[in-house]
């Protein structure tokens, strides 16, 4: 593997190996010393042409706990805000002599257009382009669930998942459906018909119009991130009325199984996918993600960077 | 004075009868068995096919305005490389064909290149905007005499601008040529909409967004009894429309590009913006139903719709890319391969939908006659036994945005002949025209 551009140049053995890469690498991060030499030397660039706190934070201490030198690079202040074009961009990386180039982008494709164009010789690792994929937040969610749910198994066979809310705009639900699929799981999409893409009858998920109808059969609900402005664009006629029938409030979380978890891939709008009681209660896993996003963003530099997936270490 | 006078030996008159052809003094003086003259220049062209010059009804020149990614001049070689004798080139440029002055500028831009015929098309609204008549009247009246309208690149979207345009444009016979996209149903799509911009997260345009436009227009027209021409049709229920609306009569043409009889939307798999064209590339079920309705006379004319752009428009990412591919260089292949070689047409057909039919609808009457003796000699040789590989570092054009590069193609376009002049010998482009 060169690149991480999306879920769907994965097979399943690939997944599983970095998840458990991951794994042997949250071991590390629980003991004192953090830090691995394993990328010291190497250089890791963050390039945010979109603005994102904790995707581009994950990724800088994942890269700063294998020891490769970390340049963050993003939209403001930059030349890319100043109108340079993506291939001037990377081909400046590259002269800087970038190993691998982490890459947040508005525009879908973006990452397959730098790894295609070979305007740079390192890896390219996806952090989310446009409404495309958002690769390394679903291998942190996958990772989470199995953690949570997996009863020691390697994937996710038979576990139940509703993703909740704007799939037509998500990257985080596209990388989903196509990792927790290959990994075994069952999806269910939960969304209004307006925001559900034309097209999604050939996805390998269920839909549903109805949160309730849904709630007390999954053992996972992944809500989304719903923006204000959908609302101007005619996708639902209210915030209140978003909220009421697919929001998720302490009562609809009161009809979960009794083990089923609550995540999120941030930032939440509470009030408004998400009440304020459940992203703080017990069921909900929300902050974990981000800790494990660390751990499997580790994994990714990892497998791309030092030559495959770290061997389980037998205990 | 250079000799303007060949005989084309052992010619295959539209891929049927052998035939000699004899031009001389810009006209088709002799078909059948020519007597050798010594002042005739000979050229044997046993086993290739000849054509009447083709004509394009729609084609981006960009001059004036965009002269670093296209010229009148650097289209019109592009143009009889490919075989084509006219050109129609369309409104939407820098400033906007709006005015008398500039069809006129470029309609002797044409004349003076002379390689082909440029007929301007002149905008149907004030710079393109939808809103107020262009100087429609004007226009036709020119030394350049328009008679297609069209704002392509925009839909003529209000309804009463339409309706109005249809009217007025019945003083002279003209035709509205409508770049059917309701705008509402496309704000920011970047490609067909479904199962592959579902995946790839890229905005869809719906193919009702341009059904919707079609089926209005051919309602309009036929309340206003005026000439409609649809450009670039690309839907299966687009053709539908159409072949109900021509039979109940009403006046309504239609154009296919070669690439939608080609090319499918999963190439947009790769994120290439090569690819990236408006109307967008469609499904294989939409491409077959073009190459059935182009057949059976429902889509009219094949058009190239040749939108040449320049290299930093495309080489970004697909969302930040301009629309559109150069095809005046491949359009006689990509006929050739989709529509002949499928059987679905002879090249009586081919005649009939890339020249006298293109050349109708334009009332570019010296283009209509076909290959007829005492018609003006616009001829195109097509040897369709060669394959060629398209090279974008080859192209005339100016851009090399053909999303064909590397493809290999049948048929060479060998040799072209305007108004009994050629411009493009053994499949060279002459260096300078001699009229």
């Amino acid at each position: 593997m060169r690149h991480l551009l999306s879920i769907g140049d994965l097979n399943r053995d690939e997944a599983i190996s970095i998840l458990d890469t991951a794994v042997e690498l949250s071991r590390i991060s629980d003991g004192q010393v953090k830090k691995l030499p394993t990328l010291r030397g190497r250089t890791i660039v963050n390039l945010f042409a979109e603005d994102s706190t904790r995707t581009r934070i994950s990724f800088e201490a994942a890269a700063k706990r294998l020891s490769a030198d970390v340049i963050n690079f993003s939209a403001k202040g930059s030349s890319l805000s100043k109108g340079e074009s993506l291939k001037d961009t990377a081909q400046t990386l590259q002269a800087m002599g970038a190993d691998a180039v982490v890459i947040r982008h508005s525009a879908s494709g973006a990452a397959q257009r730098l790894a295609d164009l070979e305007w740079m010789s390192g890896s390219v690792i996806n952090a989310g382009d446009g409404t495309h994929e958002h690769p390394s937040q679903a291998l942190l969610d996958a990772f989470t669930i199995r953690k949570h749910l997996g009863k020691g198994a390697r994937d996710l066979h038979g576990i139940r998942v509703a993703i909740v809310g704007d799939i037509l705009h998500s990257r985080v639900a596209r990388s989903n459906v196509l990792l927790l699929t290959l990994l075994g799981a069952q999806v269910v999409l939960v969304s209004p018909p307006t925001l559900l893409p034309v097209g999604v009858e050939s996805w390998p998920v269920t839909i549903s119009y109805n949160f309730d109808a849904v709630i007390s059969e999954v053992d996972v609900v992944m809500m989304l991130r719903v923006q204000q402005e959908r609302m101007s664009d005619l996708f639902f006629p209210s915030a209140r009325e978003y909220s009421r029938y697919f929001g998720l409030n302490s009562e609809r979380m009161a009809r979960m199984p009794q083990h089923a978890i609550v995540m999120h891939p941030g930032p939440m709008n509470r009030g408004l996918e998400i009440s304020a009681e459940v992203a703080d209660s017990g069921r909900s896993v929300i902050v974990e993600q981000v800790s494990n996003g660390v751990n499997v963003r580790m994994a990714i530099l990892y497998v791309l960077l030092a030559g495959g997936p770290l061997e389980m270490s037998v205990n | 004075m250079i000799n303007n006078s060949y005989i084309l030996r052992n010619a295959s008159l539209l891929g049927a009868t052998k035939s000699d052809i004899h031009i001389s003094h810009g006209v088709i003086k002799e078909i059948g068995s020519v007597v050798i003259s010594d002042s005739a220049t000979v050229i044997d062209i046993a086993g290739q096919i000849v054509l009447p010059g083709l004509v394009d009804l729609h084609t981006h020149v960009r001059e004036p305005g965009r002269e670093d990614s296209e010229t009148v001049l650097s289209a019109s070689r592009a143009g009889a490389k490919g075989g084509f004798t006219a050109l129609s080139a369309m409104a939407n440029t820098s400033p906007v064909a709006d005015t008398a002055g500039v069809v006129e500028q470029v309609f002797r831009l044409g004349q003076e290149a002379g390689y082909l015929n440029v007929f301007p098309i002149g905008a149907v609204t004030h710079a393109l905007e939808g809103k107020a008549l262009s100087e429609i009247g004007a226009m036709a009246d020119s030394i350049a005499r328009v008679r297609v309208f069209s704002d392509d690149g925009f839909c003529v979207s209000d309804p009463l601008v339409m309706r109005r345009a249809l009217e007025y444009i019945k003083k002279f016979d003209g035709v509205i040529a409508q770049h059917a996209q309701e705008p509402r149903l496309t704000v920011g799509s970047q490609m067909n909409e479904g199962d592959i911009s579902a995946r790839l997260g890229l905005k869809g345009w719906p193919a009702i967004a341009e059904e919707a436009i079609i089926a209005r227009d051919v309602l309009l027209v036929d309340h206003v009894k005026s000439r409609l021409h649809i450009c670039h049709v690309t839907t299966a229920g687009g053709v539908e429309i159409i072949r109900w609306a021509k039979a109940r009569g009403i006046q309504v043409s239609a154009e296919v590009t070669p690439h939608h009889l080609l090319l499918t939307d999963d190439l947009a798999n790769s994120y290439d913006p090569i690819y990236k064209v408006n109307p967008p590339l469609r499904t294989e079920k939409d491409v077959m139903a073009l190459r059935e309705a182009l057949a059976d006379g429902t889509i009219d004319i094949v058009a190239t719709d040749h939108a040449p752009h320049s290299s930093e428009t495309k080489d970004c990412e697909w969302q930040e890319a301009a629309f559109g591919m150069i095809g005046l260089e491949t359009a006689l292949s990509i006929v050739y391969k989709t529509m002949v070689q499928t059987k679905l047409m002879d090249w009586a057909a081919v005649a009939d939908r890339l020249s006298i039919a293109p050349a109708k609808i334009g009332h570019y009457d010296q283009h209509s006659q076909g290959l007829t003796v005492g018609a003006p000699a616009h001829i195109t040789v097509i040897n369709p036994e060669n394959n060629w590989t398209v090279d974008r570092d080859l192209v005339l054009s100016k851009s090399r945005n053909t999303p064909y590069h590397g493809m290999e193609l049948p048929g060479v376009v060998t040799h072209t002949f305007f108004n009994g002049v050629a411009t493009l010998l053994d499949t060279k482009v002459v260096s300078e025209v001699m009229n």
